[in-house]
């Protein structure tokens, strides 16, 4: 089998994640028989589920890439699919909603990801923004229920440009032409995918080990300022050391790494607010020890577009 | 027999996927009782989302009680509800010739099966629950030891609303309450306004 150099680069980089997740299992299971009273076991246990999930999750995310580029936009569409679903489950639509909500799930979530894969960057970036936002009111409205109308169209609108336009931008890197990274846009997805999903483990394990002053107890009780700070510093310093993954030399790397952490951080606090709002703690049951699809995605969906625009400016041609 | 268990196995597991369907029980299921299931209406697949959030082994004795006008029109209808769900099939127009609706489900009682029962009458097209028909009452007094377990289906109707021919894929859930019992001296009114309340109190706040 003759691997090319850009894939040869990818083997190796899933050889260092898969490395660490050996180490974090062996760690939980000499956590496992140290933990005596029922809250830390109950902690080392939701830790060891959490891992085991990273195993699955890097396992398929490595699967989709070996497969390539259109496997990689299939796996985000179903992403998103699955995102929206959780989004709309937890929030008030009504009956009038039926028609927007059939538009959302069928028709401008495929057609987005199928513009990706035609390589239609004009019209990916205005489908939602621009023609959802003008039609799924439409379509609410000839359902004629005005109640709470313009509450209901923002929160479909808003879950579209959550789960599915700003998701979409990490397949979406697929089609930058970047002067002298030809067929290597992979990486562009593996860092960003490494770093900010990273940041959210560094930060977890932060604020287990030092975390005590609370940001914000009505939002997102276990994120503590210790931990957000050594989170983002990790895995600003983790971005910087994956530089010659991407086309930006050691100090673009760490400062794209330190903008999308932050970002990464502020897609889950926010969506956090949605999620105490509605008075549950996760968006769903889909993934074992991380509650649902959402629950993982939600600081990626944040990133994503920032840094594609970030990488279309600067670095595409 | 073993047919229609394949076709009631691959419906159900259609369903779940479908609907994401994902039971909560406050109150474990017990393998070995008899109950009686009562839910909200909002949509044609209820019954079948019920059937199939429950464990199988509870599957092969629990019967739902159906409208008799739906479910006998078309020979496939008529063989998915009578042979594949063993619904207990009820008219609902009453009318001199036909069957009483309690009587029926007493029959599928008194053989010792569970039941699912829609205590609305019929789907709910509104934002709040419906005063429920007296049949429940009258189950619960021909069989005081079978207990009535509320079951709140949240979502189910927004997949599919009344007059949509394309189900929106939404998460479902099925929150199961602790079961009740008509209790000693308890009026008719008293039986529908607790056991209502007790399924009111299971919706999540929206």
């Amino acid at each position: 089998m003759n691997l090319s150099p850009a894939s040869i680069t990818l083997l190796q980089l899933f050889a260092g994640v898969f490395a660490v997740l050996i180490a974090a299992s062996l760690i939980g299971q000499v956590l496992k028989r140290r933990a005596h009273s029922e809250a830390s076991r109950a902690l080392v246990d939701n830790l060891n589920a959490r891992t085991n999930a990273w195993w699955v999750m890097v396992g398929l995310l490595g699967l989709v890439m070996a497969l390539g580029e259109s496997a990689l936009i299939v796996l985000f569409a179903f992403i998103s699919f699955q995102a929206l679903r959780e989004f709309v489950s937890l929030t008030h639509t009504r009956r009038g909603d039926h028609r927007a909500l059939l538009w959302s799930f069928f028709f401008f979530l495929p057609v987005q990801y199928w513009l990706i894969a035609s390589q239609w960057v004009g019209l990916f970036m205005i489908l939602i923004p621009v023609y959802g936002f003008l039609l799924l009111p439409i379509s609410a409205a000839i359902g004629s229920d005005t109640t709470r109308f313009l509450e209901r169209a923002a929160k479909v609108q808003w879950g579209l440009m959550i789960c599915v336009y700003c998701l979409s931008h990490i397949p979406a890197l697929l089609m930058l032409d970047i002067a002298d990274f030809a067929g290597r846009q992979l990486h562009l997805v593996a860092f960003l995918i490494l770093v900010v999903q990273s940041s959210d483990v560094f930060q977890y394990v932060w604020g287990k080990l030092l975390g005590k002053r609370k940001i914000s107890p009505n939002i997102s009780p276990s994120k503590t300022l210790e931990g957000l700070i050594g989170g983002i510093l990790t895995s600003t310093a983790l971005g910087a050391s994956l530089f010659w993954l991407t086309p930006f030399n050691l100090w673009q790397a760490a400062l794209i790494a330190l903008i999308i952490n932050v970002l990464g951080f502020f897609g889950g606090f926010v969506l956090s607010a949605i999620k105490r709002d509605r008075g549950v703690k996760d968006w769903g049951w889909m993934i074992e020890g991380h509650g649902g699809m959402l629950d993982r995605v939600d600081s990626l969906s944040f990133a994503a577009p920032v840094f594609f625009h970030i990488v279309r400016y600067w670095w595409a041609t | 027999m073993a047919f229609e268990a394949l076709a009631a196995a691959s419906l159900c597991g259609f369903t779940q996927l479908l609907t994401g369907a994902r039971p909560i029980w406050r109150q474990p299921p017990m393998l070995n009782e008899q109950r009686v299931y009562f839910a909200n209406h909002r949509s044609h697949g209820d019954f079948l989302t019920l059937w199939a959030s429950l464990p199988a082994p509870l599957r092969k004795t629990t019967r739902p009680v159906a409208g008799a006008d739906y479910w006998l029109t078309s020979r496939l209808r008529r063989y998915i509800g009578e042979q594949v769900f063993r619904s207990v099939l009820i008219p609902r127009s009453l009318g001199r010739h036909q069957p009483n609706p309690i009587d029926l489900m007493s029959t599928a009682l008194a053989a010792g099966d569970s039941l699912i029962i829609f205590p609305e009458g019929t789907r709910n097209l509104g934002d709040e629950l419906m005063p429920f028909k007296s049949g429940i009452y009258h189950l619960a007094q021909a069989f005081p030891q079978v207990g009535f377990v509320p079951v709140w289906i949240e979502n189910l109707g927004r997949v599919m609303p009344k007059g949509a021919f394309i189900p929106v894929p939404l998460l479902c859930t099925l929150i199961f309450g602790e079961a009740l019992q008509l209790q000693a001296a308890e009026s008719k009114q008293e039986f529908l306004t607790r056991t209502r309340q007790a399924l009111i109190d299971l919706a999540p706040v929206n």
